[in-house]
């Protein structure tokens, strides 16, 4: 038994903003104070300490076939990060893409306990598991790509809705997957003709469906199959100039239904003279303020490295083409499709500025916190060890406002920025970086430190500069153990991975068998994962 | 050292897998079909006649790092070629050096060659 | 009792076909079906009886052998632990923990296969594809110093000369296939079209196909020894088709200019997609060679040729690379994963394996083993060890028991030695 004295605590799904409270914890979960044996307890005295549930990562690309080919692929970015093993923990390399064991210190270190690994292919899903075995400390949990699904786009085209629903359901219990994850949805099919998509009714070669149809019929699988999370949702057109609008489009088609719009940072451009995009964070913004069902997370660009990979093997050409960096494609058999370039942002750069406070216009433009989460689509946007320098931006707007002096001028003009004052509370931050995206991907023990979470907890200083307070937990507890003391890590622990697992007609299962007879290089009874695959990390089956 | 019989003709030596390099190498490395599935090279037929080379007929091969005995047979290579099968007897001809890669000479190896 | 065990997967090569079917007879593989001639005697040829460790060439008991294996590692001032290419994703990942546990150098097949082209690729990048997507969309094919019909004997008929797929209904009448070698091989006998070039000189070819798909002029007749024309008519082939695919294989990795040729190659590919769309495909040799790639770099971040020694990971391809540091003799003890390195490394870095203490993890004795100090008759992954293998083109495919285990596999041996270490 635990006891946390002393600590303000700050528990937005309970309301609790800064109220000094014990905190109990028992075989991993937090309990009611006890009504016998309190001498018992361990303590840990948090007087003038913060505390907040362990932080949830809604998206992030950590583990899987896409981040390991861009290890492998880079490793200038891993040369002047290196991490050597100690007694209890491993060796390891890496900054925009560090290798499995770092990640799972850096988060924890950071006072991360989830993270969701924000894209897999199916025919890959395999690899994402054997991955998680190596990342210590954190539960996990894998959104699989189905926005360029041949049997769904089929099923689409021939209007058999419910034959699309179960074998969504059976997909993502074969992958172990939480959610449904939509990539430009048609785009990455049209890329293996060397095409795109770029409006909602553009069709898909060779399947005659459109990407509208795509992303409303995942939208209904969705809510008929009583998923925690909604589809999770990369839209089309990103990093172009006609981006918000479509977004904007998307959003009202799927209107009614829950959805999850991802790094829409990168989604929220418009046209204007010259050759520079504009920020319409503002329009995007006043969608999702009337949108309730619909929640976001940012994709804040930080200046510095980053490695761009995504499933939108389309866009990352154009990334190529457009840097002439290096660049990685991998076509994915009758699902979908990735690439890869590395990339840097600079502050001196207009086009690179303008994105940057698209990102921060929107954090402050979209006015319930429960609506916006804070990423960077780790490592597109940049890498997630600089969370807390996103923290500082928004609760700082003195340290916003020179930061955004220094960048290009160019990219400076007209913006909305400098008016925008708004500052994020400890409460609201405790909001966007776990109570809110926790409940967004229906996590009913994490993101809250009421009786029955699950005992993920971290405890920070209370220091005037936000980024070091958040770069710096006092301490970091996993499920009841002490995992982070003062940046050190003390112990390694296995984590779990989160999966739904959804029932559905069995007789799916003869449909799925000929399709991969006829499409597939893989026999079917070789495609599912079982528990058994993996024994050494623990699956626990959601809700 | 000279050779009394070489006529110094340089040729490039291929060396890669076969099926039977392969099936022999599932019998062990020290069985019979294994040793006689990588110890032997390919010679193209004209080179083989202009030598005086009979077809089976066991020839030397020597490189900068060593030198191996192997019998000789008519090949689909074009002339001034060789091809031995990867394995001990054609690694006996190959030096180290990787050129800072890690992967040593195994195709396109100057060797000379002498009938026995 | 006779079962016959489908959906099987063969780990002979890269190709991992998964559609062998098992005919098993009390504990004993009886037939087998679907395989090809090499792969046949993965299954066919493979003793599963237990056998005991040898030490100094006696039989020992497990536990002797462990601690024999552990001593050797403890004592080393510069171990190398190498192969992994023949064993499943679990005992790699084994593998890397004790490289990271003893300070070790950790290199795979890949240094001698394909390294060139993971060098390569990050270099310039790779634009590649599932092997699906040749069965569905490849309408033009091209091997490059490779030659399936050797190497990977099911691959044209499973996954890229023969299938219908999707928009291929004709199977191989939709296809046009090249193979370009220094040599006519059997694969050369299947194709539409041979080039034969002269053995050194793929890094020019390459470059000028670079240069005629842009459009450029070039003036010499013969490049390689392939006439102009001819690689001409090969250029507008490849920009005229609808998904072309690239196979390359130790014709580009083993010759010459090495990782350049490679480089030459996959900037080639990543330019044809500004005309139609394109990809390549390293014919990995090895059945998890694949998985070995995959394995070190997601433990350490490199691929290949890795050093532990100063307690994290450094990369360095001909400094940490098996053979070089052999020939150097710069390591004083050494592992060996599924794999015979004195039968595949040139002479004198093989020899050098005999002169320190070694130590060998196989289903089978070879001829590192012969000299070995340790070895442990290990389980045959596929066989009678489950795990996870990688295919050539990174599809991670479940290996199952086919017949009930009687052998420790490699992953629960080097746990032991793991164990036994920390214990020291």
């Amino acid at each position: 038994m635990l006891r946390i004295i002393n600590g303000r605590v700050y528990d937005p799904t309970h309301g609790k903003n800064g109220q000094i409270e014990d905190i109990w914890v028992e075989d991993g979960k937090i309990v009611s104070a006890p009504d016998v044996d309190r001498a018992q307890a361990q303590i840990i005295d948090a007087t003038g300490l913060v505390i907040m549930a362990g932080g949830v990562d809604i998206h992030s690309h950590a583990v899987g076939s896409k981040v390991n080919a861009a290890r492998k692929f880079r490793p200038e970015d891993h040369y002047g990060s290196t991490y050597e093993r100690t007694s209890h923990t491993r060796s390891g390399s890496g900054y925009t893409v560090p290798s499995t064991y770092i990640t799972g210190y850096l988060y924890a270190k950071m006072g991360y306990t989830t993270v969701m690994e924000a894209a897999t292919a199916p025919l890959l899903a395999r690899h994402t598991h054997e991955e998680l075995e190596d990342i210590p400390i954190l539960d996990m949990g894998v959104f699989v790509t189905m926005g360029n699904n041949h049997f769904i786009m089929e099923c689409i085209r021939d209007g058999d809705m419910e034959k699309a629903k179960h074998y969504v359901a059976w997909l993502l219990n074969a992958t172990k997957g939480y959610a449904i994850k939509v990539v430009n949805p048609g785009g990455v099919e049209n890329w293996k003709w060397g095409r795109n998509v770029q409006e909602l009714d553009d069709e898909v070669i060779g399947f005659g469906v459109t990407p509208q149809q795509i992303i409303t019929t995942l939208a209904w699988i969705s809510d008929e199959l009583g998923l925690p999370h909604p589809p999770h949702i990369h839209g089309i057109n990103l990093g172009r100039s006609i981006s918000a609008r479509t977004t904007m489009e998307t959003m009202a088609a799927i209107e009614g239904r829950r959805s999850h719009f991802c790094h829409l940072q990168f989604l929220s451009y418009g046209k204007q003279p010259g050759t520079l995009h504009r920020s319409e964070a503002a329009e995007v913004a006043s969608v999702v303020n009337m949108q309730p069902n619909l929640t976001v997370d940012v994709g804040q660009i930080v200046f510095g490295p980053a490695t761009t990979m995504t499933s939108d093997a389309p866009l990352q050409y154009g990334i190529h083409q457009r840097t002439g960096n290096k660049w990685i494609n991998d076509d994915i058999e009758n699902e979908t499709g990735g690439g890869i370039v590395p990339i840097r942002y600079s502050r001196h750069n207009a086009i690179n500025a303008v994105m940057w406070r698209t990102g921060l216009e929107l954090f402050l433009l979209i006015n319930d916190p429960w609506q916006v989460f804070l990423t960077t689509d780790h490592p597109n946007a940049g890498p997630f060890v600089h969370y807390p320098q996103v923290i500082k931006l928004l609760m700082d707007r003195d340290y916003r406002a020179a930061m955004f002096e220094r960048i290009n001028p160019r990219g400076r003009k007209g913006a909305l920025l400098p008016e925008l004052e708004r500052e994020y509370s400890l409460y609201e931050i405790a909001i966007i970086t776990r109570a809110g995206t926790a409940r967004a991907l229906g996590l009913k023990n994490k993101g809250h430190l009421g009786v029955g979470a699950d005992a993920d907890i971290t405890i920070y200083a209370d220091l005037d500069d936000k980024e070091e307070m958040f770069s710096h937990p006092r301490y970091v507890l996993k499920g009841g153990e002490v995992v982070v003391v003062d940046g050190q890590i003390m112990r390694e622990l296995q984590g779990r991975t989160l999966y739904v697992a959804p029932s559905y007609d069995p007789g799916i299962e003869a449909h799925i068998r000929q399709h991969f007879r006829e499409n597939y290089t893989i026999s079917f009874d070789n495609y599912s994962i079982f528990r058994e695959h993996f024994p050494r990390r623990g699956m626990i089956r959601c809700p | 050292m000279k050779w009394r019989n070489s006529l110094g003709e340089n040729f490039i030596l291929i060396t890669g897998r076969t099926v039977k390099q392969a099936t022999g190498l599932h019998k062990g490395k020290d069985s019979d079909a294994y040793r006689r599935a990588t110890a032997l090279v390919e010679m193209n037929a004209a080179d083989m006649a202009r030598l005086g080379i009979g077809e089976g007929q066991v020839v030397r091969l020597r490189s900068a790092t060593g030198q191996v005995e192997m019998p000789a047979h008519t090949g689909t290579v074009p002339s001034k070629m060789v091809f031995v099968p990867m394995g001990p007897v054609a690694n006996s001809l190959i030096g180290p050096a990787t050129e800072g890669t890690g992967m040593p000479s195994f195709k396109g190896l100057t060797v000379e060659i002498e009938p026995i | 009792m006779k079962t016959v065990v489908e959906n099987v997967t063969c780990t002979f090569c890269g190709c991992l076909c998964d559609d062998i079917i098992v005919e098993v007879e009390d504990n004993r593989i009886a037939r087998v079906q679907r395989v090809c001639a090499n792969g046949r005697g993965v299954f066919i040829d493979y003793d599963p009886t237990p056998r005991r460790p040898i030490v100094a060439g006696r039989e020992v008991e497990w536990e002797e052998a462990v601690s024999e294996a552990a001593r050797i590692l403890v004592q080393a001032d510069s171990p190398l632990i190498y192969g992994l290419s023949s064993s499943a994703s679990e005992a790699q990942m084994k593998v890397v923990e004790l490289a990271d546990l003893i300070g070790a150098i950790i290199d795979t097949t890949s240094s001698v296969c394909h390294g060139p082209t993971s060098l390569a690729m990050q270099a310039v990048g790779e634009v590649s594809c599932s092997l699906g997507e040749v069965r569905n969309h490849g309408d033009f094919l091209i091997f490059w110093g490779c030659n399936p019909a050797a190497s990977h004997l099911r691959h044209f008929e499973r996954y890229s000369l023969k299938p219908k797929g999707r928009y291929i209904p004709n199977g191989r009448k939709d296809r046009y296939m090249v193979v370009v070698d220094v040599r006519p091989t059997a694969s050369a006998k299947m194709a539409d079209h041979f080039i034969q070039i002269t053995p050194g000189a793929d890094f020019e070819v390459l470059t000028t196909l670079r240069a005629l798909v842009q459009g450029k002029e070039i003036e010499a007749g013969a490049v390689g020894g392939v006439p102009r024309i001819g690689l001409l008519e090969l250029a507008n082939r490849m920009k005229a088709c609808r998904y072309g695919v690239f196979f390359m294989g130790m014709g580009l990795t083993m010759s010459g200019a090495r990782d350049y040729n490679v480089r030459e190659l996959f900037t080639l590919v990543a330019e044809l997609n500004q005309y139609t769309r394109f990809s390549v495909m390293p014919m990995r040799g090895h059945g998890n060679v694949a998985g070995a790639d995959q394995v070190l770099t997601w433990q350490s971040g490199y691929p290949f040729a890795v050093s532990f020694a100063r307690g994290y990971p450094q990369y360095n391809p001909g400094e940490f690379s098996a053979v070089d540091v052999l020939a150097r003799e710069e390591v004083d003890a050494a592992l060996i994963l599924a794999s015979d390195p004195v039968a595949h490394f040139p002479r004198v870095a093989g020899n050098q394996l005999k002169r320190i203490p070694t130590i060998v993890l196989d289903p089978m004795m070879n001829l590192t083993s012969e000299s070995a100090q340790v070895f442990f008759p290990t389980g045959c992954y596929g066989v009678d060890a489950a795990g996870t293998c990688y295919r050539m083109d990174n599809v991670p495919i479940r290996l199952r028991e086919v017949i009930a285990p009687m052998r420790p596999t490699d992953e629960a041996i080097l746990g032991q030695i793991i164990e036994e270490i920390k214990r020291c």
